[in-house]
């Protein structure tokens, strides 16, 4: 069993802890352990960035000393926001000397010390690039045949720090969905904005960014959006009833990659936290098989009760 | 300097500034000092152009006034003046072979920045030629005779045209063209930029010509398999690929076409860029030269299985036209030169993603559209979409493959005007609004700014900015069932989504996918982009660095037709001058046999241009000087060292070692 250095962020303790409860016995089932840091603190995130960027590097790298001192090669984390600040922390520190100077006397006054070693990586990024599609394919149990999910990345994670995947058309998600025998549905919004902390302070643009993502889903026959950000699933699960009442329905389940993972891995839907969703969803793994081949390849499949997704998804 | 028997050696030595290109980084007043100073240096200047008249002139006089019997100019590339300073070498009574040139520009100058040191290299490269030339002899030029007839290698617009002219000089062609027809790209455009006149109008006259003309032999389906020998006389092997048609019986009369097994076409037409279905037995296109049809061995049931009723044998039955047992037969012909004229494709759409071609349908290509447009293209000139609608709106990308760090640099020159005239076409025939979004509008040409002006008048839109994504997802609810084209209007200052019924991709000339192959082919070199690389950008634009080879056309880069039949005039023209003369001279530097030879034969495979023999009566190595190129294989691989060559003794090699690795001490 291979061990990561682990930074969930606040995200995964709060509104996300179904993207820390999917993610946690994923990556177990593929060998992997993920230690978590002791005492982390926050990334430094939106409001310090757009305040003071010195003050969010300071925060950010004390929690990239502390997994030095954890001593296991890499971080991982699967926040977009975490994964941003703590990779731009790192460019920054290894850019200016300035930035690097004020950052190590704050360290040096708790003791700590930062020497720049430790690669932030994201488990999508771990989970294709280090696992390998080959063995993940190999632990699935029951396929997630005839799914059709939309693979949604959201901006911050190929961007502007494109280490793994294209900047504007990334494919590690899609492949990935694809080993798991989903029907992956071209979406090219697959970047666009959620709307991100717009939905709190700006609603109405905020708002018109997640129904924007929402529609097109559902336009193209989604049953589930997949994504890799829990402020992604956030916005594009929790505002359906305002978006409904300016624009009109556009249900549809969001859920995180991992959650679809684990599915696929035969793993309890409950332990995926899953039940967490304000969308529901659930896939009833095998339950379509059967179906799909007594159909004649001229006639449209019949609506599956597999998803219960609920809304107008059918049409 | 003395050599016992022989005059002493009076070396003349120049060194020449080239205005600031040498003088600006070697002190050309020190170099002619320190040779001032060397064994056997006569006379030593520094001159500011060397090659000018006066120039010349200056050391035409000092070999009479100074008796001066060697020569050295430490200036440019051999490549370029060389043949200048021999000439004038002559003149003041030498042998030209006992001039010798040292390279301080491109060796020197123009590849250091510290002047000290390169001035100081220049100084050991003189040390070296001092040391070399006192060794040089005097030598003749041969003359070899020139093969008076011409092969030219593409039958599009390029080669047609040079063809032509060299046929109508009376001269012996063969043109060679892969595909079963003539024509090339130009034959499948609508209209040409910016007069409109129609492009087969203009072109299939002059390929029936071509196919008529006494003087042209043309060989359509054929490949250029293997070229040997050396200018004024090429030895080519032509390779005939089989298209199962007599071509000496088919009148094109196309009955085996309505006969074919198959009842509807089924294929597609690559002719039409894929938007129209052929059968396996097919004319490229109704004006093709020759007018005789081709069997597509991918395709046809006959070739691929041997079982099929073979119905258009039974059609043919009067003439056997047709003939399944052809297989690919190889020519040789010799000609004393070749015009390339292979021409280019287009960019591949796909790779530029953010453009949606192949996944959107109605993202089309230039080419697609020149075809839509076309009176005898798939649709008849009626410009439709793939499910039949006539577009209302309609955008076009500029720049796709041109211009862009992510796929290629260049400007492709002829798609701004060509998308131009697609614009004004579309306009015309749908009246559709029209976009054109573009980086910059490049319309330097006769008439061409005019016609942009044209366009302006006729309410086509332009929008300057690089678009960044051609999409289907809809912002707002009148975009829905669009395609739109996100671009930041660099103009107006902001982001715009415009939708559209339909995108043209304006897309990039690219070398031919085997330019690689078919550089190795002829020996020639190509451009950091793949281009094939003429001998000077401006002074040899047609030349190659292989002698008796010559470019036209997009194979040595993008350009529009009329300059592209003007550079194929050119090129015909400089075949003109090697065949009309009628005699090359060759250089002395070839390779010779000396006494102590063993016979022991090593050398006659190393040889490219199998110029080495044994003579029987001897039983000793020879080399025959006409064909031998000077190229040394043979001299460096000789194990007994019997080979020596002129202009590259052992004696003068060492001696320029020898200057180079000691130089005396510079002042």
């Amino acid at each position: 069993m291979t061990t990561f250095a682990y930074y969930p962020g606040c995200s995964l303790k709060g509104t996300g802890r179904a993207y820390e409860e999917s993610l946690l016995p994923v990556l177990a089932a593929l060998g992997i352990k993920l230690e978590e840091l002791a005492d982390w603190n926050c990334c430094g995130a939106t409001a310090y960035m757009a305040v003071d960027e010195v003050k969010a590097c300071v925060m950010a790298s004390r929690n990239l000393a502390l997994a030095e001192q954890l001593g296991h090669r890499e971080l991982v984390t699967p926040c977009s926001a975490c994964y941003l600040v703590l990779n731009k922390t790192k460019q920054y520190l290894g850019e200016s000397r300035a930035v690097a100077q004020v950052v190590q006397r704050a360290l040096g006054l708790v003791g700590l010390s930062y020497q720049g070693n430790v690669p932030v990586r994201h488990p999508l990024d771990l989970l294709v690039n280090v696992v390998g599609l080959p063995a993940i394919k190999e632990r699935v149990r029951d396929p997630l045949t005839g799914l059709k999910v939309v693979p949604y990345y959201g901006c911050q994670l190929v961007r502007p720090y494109a280490t793994f995947d294209d900047q504007d058309r990334p494919t590690s998600m899609d492949r990935l969905l694809g080993v798991l025998g989903a029907t992956v549905v071209p979406y090219p919004l697959k970047t666009r904005c959620c709307g991100g902390s717009l939905t709190g302070t700006l609603p109405e643009p905020g708002l018109h960014c997640a129904y924007i993502l929402l529609k097109e889903a559902v336009k193209r026959g989604a049953e589930v959006i997949a994504t890799v950000c829990p402020l992604c699933q956030f916005n594009l699960d929790a505002y359906h009833h305002k978006i409904a009442a300016k624009w009109g329905p556009v249900r549809v389940p969001t859920v995180y990659f991992t959650q679809l993972m684990g599915l696929a891995f035969g793993l309890p839907a409950r332990q995926l936290g899953l039940h967490r969703g304000l969308v529901p969803f659930a896939f009833e793994a095998g339950a379509r098989r059967p179906e799909r081949e007594v159909v004649p390849p001229d006639r449209p499949p019949p609506a599956t009760p597999a998803c219960r997704a609920g809304g107008p998804l059918a049409s | 300097m003395k050599r016992n028997g022989e005059p002493e050696i009076r070396v003349g030595f120049y060194v020449c500034h080239c205005g600031h290109n040498i003088a600006n980084t070697v002190d050309c007043a020190a170099v002619a000092r320190y040779a001032a100073t060397l064994p056997g240096v006569a006379l030593a200047r520094d001159y500011k152009y060397m090659c000018s008249d006066p120039g010349q002139e200056l050391l035409r006089q000092d070999i009479q006034e100074h008796r001066l019997n060697r020569i050295i100019v430490a200036s440019c590339s051999p490549l370029l003046h060389e043949h200048t300073f021999r000439e004038a070498t002559r003149k003041g009574g030498l042998n030209p072979f006992f001039f010798h040139m040292v390279n301080i520009r491109e060796h020197a100058a123009w590849v250091h920045t510290d002047r000290r040191e390169a001035t100081a290299k220049a100084q050991a490269l003189v040390h070296a030629a001092v040391r070399r030339v006192a060794h040089h002899q005097a030598l003749q030029t041969k003359r070899a005779p020139i093969h008076p007839a011409v092969l030219v290698v593409g039958g599009g617009i390029a080669g047609i045209h040079a063809a032509l002219t060299l046929a109508d000089a009376g001269k012996q062609v063969f043109l060679v063209e892969r595909e079963p027809s003539l024509g090339g790209h130009m034959a499948r455009f609508d209209k040409t930029f910016p007069t409109l006149d129609c492009a087969a109008c203009i072109l299939t006259p002059k390929m029936s010509r071509v196919g008529s003309h006494p003087h042209i032999t043309l060989w359509t389906y054929a490949e250029v398999a293997k070229v040997e020998g050396y200018v004024g006389n090429y030895e080519v092997t032509v390779r005939h690929k089989p298209r199962y048609v007599d071509a000496s019986r088919c009148v094109g009369c196309q009955d085996c076409i309505k006969a074919c097994i198959y009842k509807e076409p089924k294929f597609p037409d690559t002719f039409n860029a894929g938007l129209s279905k052929r059968k396996p037995v097919y004319l490229p296109f109704p004006q093709a030269t020759p007018q005789v049809v081709v069997i597509d061995p991918e395709t046809c049931i006959q070739v691929k299985t041997g079982k099929c009723k073979q119905t258009c044998l039974e059609a043919c039955v009067d003439r056997r036209a047709i003939d399944f047992t052809q297989r690919e037969t190889l020519e040789r012909v010799t000609v004393g030169a070749i015009i390339v004229a292979t021409g280019f494709k287009t960019f591949d759409a796909s790779r530029a993603p953010a453009y949606g071609y192949g996944v959107y349908p109605n993202v089309y290509t230039a080419l697609e559209v020149e075809r839509l447009v076309n009176a005898s293209g798939p649709t008849g000139g009626a410009i439709v979409l793939r499910d039949g609608r006539q577009p209302e709106r309609v955008g076009i990308i500029h720049c796709v493959g041109s211009r862009d760090e992510k796929t290629n640099r260049w400007c492709s020159r002829v798609c701004c005007m060509y998308a131009l005239k697609l614009a004004h076409l579309i306009k015309e025939r749908t009246g559709a609004e029209v976009f054109n979004f573009y980086i910059d509008l490049r319309t330097p040409g006769k008439g061409y700014d005019e016609f942009y002006g044209q366009l302006l008048e006729e309410g086509v839109q332009f929008i300057r900015g690089r678009v960044g994504e051609v999409t289907d997802w809809a912002f707002m609810p009148e975009e829905e069932g669009h395609l739109v084209i996100r671009v930041e209007d660099t103009l107006a200052g902001y982001v715009r989504r415009i939708p559209v019924d339909m995108v043209v991709l304006a897309v990039g000339l690219e070398p031919q996918a085997d330019a690689q192959a078919v550089r190795r082919l002829f020996n020639m070199s190509c451009g950091g982009e793949g281009f094939f690389l003429e001998r000077h950008p401006k002074l040899a634009p047609v030349n190659t660095f292989t002698e008796g080879v010559f470019l036209a056309g997009c194979c040595q880069g993008p350009k529009d037709i009329p300059d592209t039949v003007a550079q194929a005039g050119a090129a015909a023209a400089e075949a003109l001058v090697l065949l009309d003369r009628g005699y090359l001279e060759q250089e002395p530097n070839t390779a010779f046999v000396l006494e102590d030879c063993s016979g022991c034969k090593s050398c006659l495979p190393l040889c490219p241009y199998r110029a080495i023999t044994i003579a029987p009566e001897t039983e000793r190595a020879v080399i025959n000087e006409a064909l031998c190129k000077g190229c040394g294989t043979c001299v460096a691989s000789c194990p007994s060292g019997s080979i020596g060559q002129n202009l590259f003794t052992d004696q003068e090699l060492f001696s320029e070692i020898e200057g180079l690795l000691a130089p005396a001490a510079a002042t």
